[in-house]
């Protein structure tokens, strides 16, 4: 008999642990509230730190799911613990018996308009790292061609006043990526990054951030604290340079604003109905800080991805993988004795 | 002008819109690796004659990005050129050469 396995959000973490559970011989049924797989991947153009295209990595992704059972569109209406196995009503009418579950619902965007001091959603010229991204997949270009671009890092990231004190960890390497391709297709633009701490962390990350330095973008540390718009539609944006420890000003024609990881709020609407626990930072707990990574305190619920906290999609795709041995683990104890 | 017993004080904020830009790129030219500075401090904690002046490589590169290349080539005055700046830069600018060619292109 094959067990039913539940993935919960059909993102980079859900698609690649259905890839192994079902590579394992379990029966995957996949649930994605939006029209489209990949999640926030499937938005975005390239990636940190090599430019590799999204596109590549997600149709690498799909490639793995062919027999896994996907539902786009789809909402978890409700799910609860029945003896030992979940029961899950789907919107779309479908009742499924599962096993086990895994729940990969990853993360939201900060909303950038709530740090109204940036002026999102207000000035034109403003706009957030997805909106980039959108711009680079479709090819679109600004015209006419901006004189000088900013890149705010920590956007709703490392600020309790937004409710987030936490980092996001992808930010910089985005704002750091996103300088190099600005500056790629405007050279003789002026090209700012406006950071509190660079936080480089991975394989090939300071090697970007040097290659944005040798392309001549210019990194000034200190948190934009407003911006204004000019007579001429242009943005007035004020920080400090805390290197000098003096107030700078610069006008730009855009500015992006780094966006953070929320928990995602689909998550937290199956995560209510199984009463599972978050924690101060509105992420899922996992059982333990170190051995038990994957899993919940509610046992055959597993966790994958950026649902328990800001996640690289290299980190995603290990958490993935590691839930699905765990899953696995949890069937073969509980259910083939 | 009529005396109103005040006066304006200049403003300290630094203005990148006025900032040289062009000069700046010739040094670059010459000195790519000035690009390379992650302002760590290292040139500034072994200088000897920072110890005594206001003396600082990475404030200097600092200032000329700000557009402030009077206040560079004044950090720049009491170099004796010793070296040892060029040996503790983790980034491996040659730091005692970036010196010569910062007065070169700046200095009066």
């Amino acid at each position: 008999m094959k067990n039913n396995i539940l993935v919960i959000g059909g993102g980079p973490a859900g698609l690649e642990a259905s890839a192994v559970l079902s590579r394992m011989g379990y029966n995957v049924i996949l649930a994605e509230k939006e029209k489209r797989l990949g999640g926030h991947l499937a938005k975005w153009d390239r990636l940190f730190p090599d430019q590799t295209p999204a596109k590549e990595v997600l149709d690498g992704l799909l490639d793995g799911i062919k027999d896994v059972k996907c539902f786009t569109e789809t909402d978890v209406n409700s799910i609860n613990l029945l003896d030992r196995s979940f029961n899950a009503m789907l919107s779309n009418g479908i009742t499924i018996l599962a096993d086990a579950v895994l729940l990969a619902s990853g993360f939201d965007m900060f909303k950038a308009e709530k740090k109204e001091e940036y002026g999102y959603g207000i000035y034109d010229g403003v706009m957030t790292n997805a909106d980039m991204e959108q711009v680079f997949r479709e090819g679109k270009t600004f015209s006419p061609a901006p004189k000088a671009i900013g890149f705010v890092h920590c956007v709703g990231s490392r600020d309790e006043k937004a409710g987030n004190p936490a980092c996001s960890k992808v930010c910089c390497a985005t704002a750091v990526k996103q300088a190099i391709e600005t500056k790629e297709l405007y050279p003789e633009a002026n090209v700012y990054c406006f950071y509190m701490d660079l936080r480089m962390f991975g394989r090939h990350y300071e090697d970007l951030y040097l290659r944005a330095q040798k392309a001549g973008i210019r990194f000034i540390r200190g948190r934009v604290s407003e911006v204004a718009e000019t007579s001429e539609g242009r943005l007035l944006v004020k920080a400090e340079d805390t290197l000098s420890s003096r107030p700078v000003k610069v006008t730009l024609d855009r500015l992006v604003l780094m966006a953070g990881m929320r928990p995602s709020e689909a998550g937290h609407k199956v995560g209510r109905q199984l009463n599972l626990s978050v924690e101060e930072d509105g992420f899922f707990s996992s059982r333990d800080g170190f051995l038990s990574l994957q899993k919940s305190k509610l046992p055959g619920l597993f966790y994958a991805g950026a649902c328990t906290g800001p996640k690289t999609l290299p980190d995603t795709f290990h958490e993935a993988r590691s839930a699905a041995m765990e899953i696995d683990r949890y069937i073969k104890e509980n259910f083939r004795k | 002008m009529i005396d109103f017993g005040f006066s304006f004080s200049p403003s300290s904020r630094i203005n990148l819109d006025k900032a040289d830009k062009e000069k700046f790129l010739s040094l670059a030219a010459l000195e790519p690796d000035v690009l390379k500075c992650m302002a760590c401090g290292s040139c500034s904690a072994s200088c000897t004659a920072g110890a005594f002046e206001d003396t600082s490589v990475r404030k200097a590169i600092l200032s000329l990005q700000n557009g402030l290349s009077d206040d560079a080539v004044k950090l720049l005055n009491h170099c004796m050129l010793c070296g040892k700046c060029t040996m503790v830069c983790p980034r491996g600018i040659n730091t005692r050469h970036l010196i010569l060619s910062i007065q070169k292109i700046y200095g009066k």
